[in-house]
């Protein structure tokens, strides 16, 4: 399928590019990238005019729920919200039902998202069969199925000796760990962040320090095997300064932050408000502040959503009950242009973050506009507004914060592999 | 006196003042009810209230159904190992049972703070009364408590109270701390820093006290909170000994208070750890006056949730 993108913002940072463009897709790959091209009658032509059109959006950190967990979310729907929200490829967490820990889950999602999904979905394996946080999982053969990365999200490995192991054995087998850090002592019964919030309304918190010190750990394990690491979803102004002084000594150590840790705080959960319910949870102002800082001098090196889908029998009860997470794949480019309003980043740093970093974090060979590369491009519509609507979601689950808000920004079009997934205008 | 607009009392945090005069005014009246020989008033008549009771009470529930009983309510309880939560039925689903047999009341206690914010939403058409809730309040237990006060010194504004104990876990505290704030009163608050939430000093008018010597020291109220050992007895203390030690209120220490100052407990007692039973059996004890108030005040609730004007 050959696609002309015309007239928009092309805006490469792999290239340095910023400038009115137009982008040439033939056969799957981008062709070429330049002024008054012209394409031959019937090829599909996208007006973006009053937009900008940058590499794919990666987003390395979703649930796709697939298999096992359909009911909250499947490869279909969950591609599906992801090329809406702009994102052409998305990179799903190993805590499905069975568990991504043997080549067979990894073959069915990445056939089923090949066949039937909307972007590209590279598998992350589990660092422990079963997730158990016992024994590792075939590091090697998940590597050659497919996984771009292994990590025991939403289980973090509690035992400081296998976690060491894991991070050289990974090393050796050429695949990334990334570390859900979270001491689970200091967790305990948490429902919430600890702070006055927590103390006004009741609720059982979760320190801060057990991010940090679990951060700290894994820096730390990192440095001594000389392994890289990546920390996922920072959320507390401790995380980053640990990792910014990691970064500064040489250690090969990235990490994300996701949308809600930039944009609510603690307060959301009021009302006991169980789309505000996550883990890590929501931190504090001061916290928000920190990974602002974080994301503007770089040791914030990409944006992810954990994109966290549940469904109403899962949020709609009791807080204690509620299970941790939120969607996030169709709200994140608006929440993360607002990054750009605010002046905490400009538009090629987001677009960094939201593409270029990943694809190279995880090897992906994709985040750019280059010619030659696969046509992975997203075009945003970066004035548009519009209000989050359950009943327009593709998620399908509804457990957003965001319901009924306003947003400004998001995906006009998606291009996947040369193929127009979405176009919204 | 301003009406008393709420369907539900799910926390002190959500009344102001004027609700919270209201309610103890109303109690003091109906404390003359339960002096009579025929302590019942028709008030409540052809109204059905449930008692849900989701963690063990026997205080609480008891209070509760004499209330509901004295006003002519028609009281039902139910408890968890007699209902369906056994059976694995959601919170929304038994309370929408219970519902559709049209209750007016629900009274309930529940172990997740907020679940009852969570109920009310759930159940428009009928009132919601917290009977406590996890960790974040217990209004009755405030009012009554916020009533002996009021009893034994007139007034509500200028008292110096202590809390003791386990504040973190305490949902007695927390509804003393927002009723009391708005009363006037000002608050000490002690107990071991591992039982201490984070910025509790901003819920009100509250000072934290680095020992229970500062915290009772010319206070008017002691209130003792209960120390659950096989809750605190983990990690945040070392036993019960050490904590009777630092954190008891014994004869030689209730001296720090004023003269007159009276002290209370929630209940049950912990006898030789949080209270040594001299004190607990003492003049100054108010522990049985607490629940005597109880009834009263637990009548007030029902009666104003269903829109009760006083005669």
């Amino acid at each position: 399928m050959n696609v002309i993108i015309k007239n928009g913002r092309v805006i490469d940072p792999s290239q340095g590019i910023d400038d009115t463009l137009d982008v040439v897709v033939e056969n799957g790959l981008i062709m070429e990238v330049g002024k008054g091209l012209s394409a031959p009658a019937g090829v599909e032509v996208i007006d973006a005019g009053g937009m900008l059109v940058v590499p794919g959006l990666i987003d390395m950190h979703v649930h796709l729920r697939d298999p096992g967990l359909e009911y909250k979310e499947d490869i279909i729907s969950g591609t599906r919200a992801a090329a809406n929200g702009g994102f052409t490829s998305v990179c799903c967490m190993p805590n499905t039902k069975p568990v991504i820990d043997n080549k067979a889950i990894v073959s069915y999602i990445i056939n089923k998202a090949r066949t039937e999904g909307f972007c590209n979905v590279f598998p992350i394996g589990a660092i422990t069969y079963g997730l158990q946080g016992d024994s590792m999982a075939e590091m090697g053969e998940l590597k050659e199925s497919g996984c771009v990365a292994v990590s025991d999200d939403g289980h973090p490995v509690a035992n400081s000796e296998l976690m060491r192991r894991a991070l050289e054995y990974a090393r050796g087998m050429g695949i990334l760990v990334i570390t859900h850090a979270e001491d689970l002592a200091l967790v305990g019964e948490g429902v919430m962040n600890e702070g006055f919030t927590s103390t006004e309304i009741g609720l059982k918190g979760i320190p801060r320090v057990a991010e940090d010190i679990a951060t700290a750990r894994d820096v730390m394990l990192a440095e001594y095997t000389n392994s890289p690491i990546h920390i996922a979803h920072v959320s507390t102004e401790g995380s980053v300064r640990v990792i910014r002084e990691a970064k500064a000594r040489g250690v090969q150590v990235t990490c994300e932050t996701a949308p809600h840790y930039f944009t609510l705080t603690d307060n959301a959960v009021r009302g006991y408000n169980t789309n505000a319910k996550m883990n890590p949870p929501l931190r504090e102002v001061h916290d928000v502040t920190a990974i602002k800082a974080g994301l503007k001098d770089g040791t914030i090196d990409a944006i992810a959503t954990d994109h966290a889908p549940h469904h109403l029998d899962d949020k709609d009860v009791e807080f204690n009950a509620a299970m941790n997470g939120i969607i996030g794949l169709e709200t994140s480019l608006p929440l993360s242009l607002a990054l750009v309003d605010e002046g905490v980043l400009s538009l090629a740093q987001l677009i960094e973050k939201m593409s270029v970093n990943p694809s190279k974090i995880l090897d992906l060979q994709r985040g750019t506009l280059r010619a030659g590369s696969i046509a992975d491009i997203t075009v945003i519509d970066p004035a548009v507004e519009w209000v989050v609507d359950a009943k327009t979601l593709a998620s399908k689950s509804k457990n957003s914060p965001w319901l009924g808000k306003q947003m400004k920004g998001g995906a006009a079009a998606t291009v996947v592999g040369g193929r127009v997934v979405f176009n919204g205008r | 006196m301003a009406e008393f607009k709420h369907k539900d009392i799910i926390a002190l945090r959500d009344l102001t003042k004027e609700d919270i005069e209201r309610l103890l005014t109303t109690a003091e009246n109906m404390r003359e009810i339960n002096s009579r020989d025929i302590k019942k008033v028709p008030t409540l008549r052809g109204k059905t209230i449930i008692n849900l009771f989701y963690e063990s009470s026997t205080r609480t529930r008891t209070s509760f159904e004499i209330a509901g009983k004295r006003l002519s309510a028609d009281t039902v309880n139910i408890t968890p190992s007699s209902s369906s939560a056994t059976k694995g039925e959601t919170l929304a689903d038994t309370a929408l049972n219970l519902l559709a047999m049209k209750p007016d009341i629900i009274v309930m206690r529940h172990a997740v703070s907020g679940s009852h914010y969570f109920l009310s939403k759930k159940l428009p058409g009928c009132s919601i009364i917290n009977a406590g809730d996890g960790t974040h309040e217990h209004p009755s237990q405030g009012l009554l408590d916020m009533l002996t006060m009021k009893d034994r010194f007139g007034k509500l504004d200028g008292l110096k109270v202590a809390i003791i104990g386990d504040i973190t876990h305490s949902r007695v505290a927390r509804s003393n701390i927002q009723g009391l704030t708005k009363l006037g009163s000002q608050i000490f608050l002690a107990g071991p820093p591992t039982m201490m939430p984070p910025g509790v000093e901003l819920l009100g008018n509250v000072t934290v006290c680095g020992t229970m010597k500062e915290a009772i020291q010319d206070a008017d109220v002691v209130m003792m909170l209960r120390i659950q050992q096989e809750r605190q007895g983990k990690t945040l203390m070392p036993n019960a000994r050490e904590y009777s030690r630092y954190f008891g209120l014994n004869p030689e220490n209730i001296k720090l208070a004023k003269p007159d100052a009276i002290v209370m407990h929630p209940g049950p007692i912990n006898r030789g750890v949080e209270m040594s039973s001299y004190v607990v059996d003492g003049d100054q004890s108010h522990v049985l006056k607490q629940v005597e108030n109880g009834v009263a005040v637990r009548m007030a609730m029902l009666y104003h949730v269903c829109g009760g004007e006083l005669e």
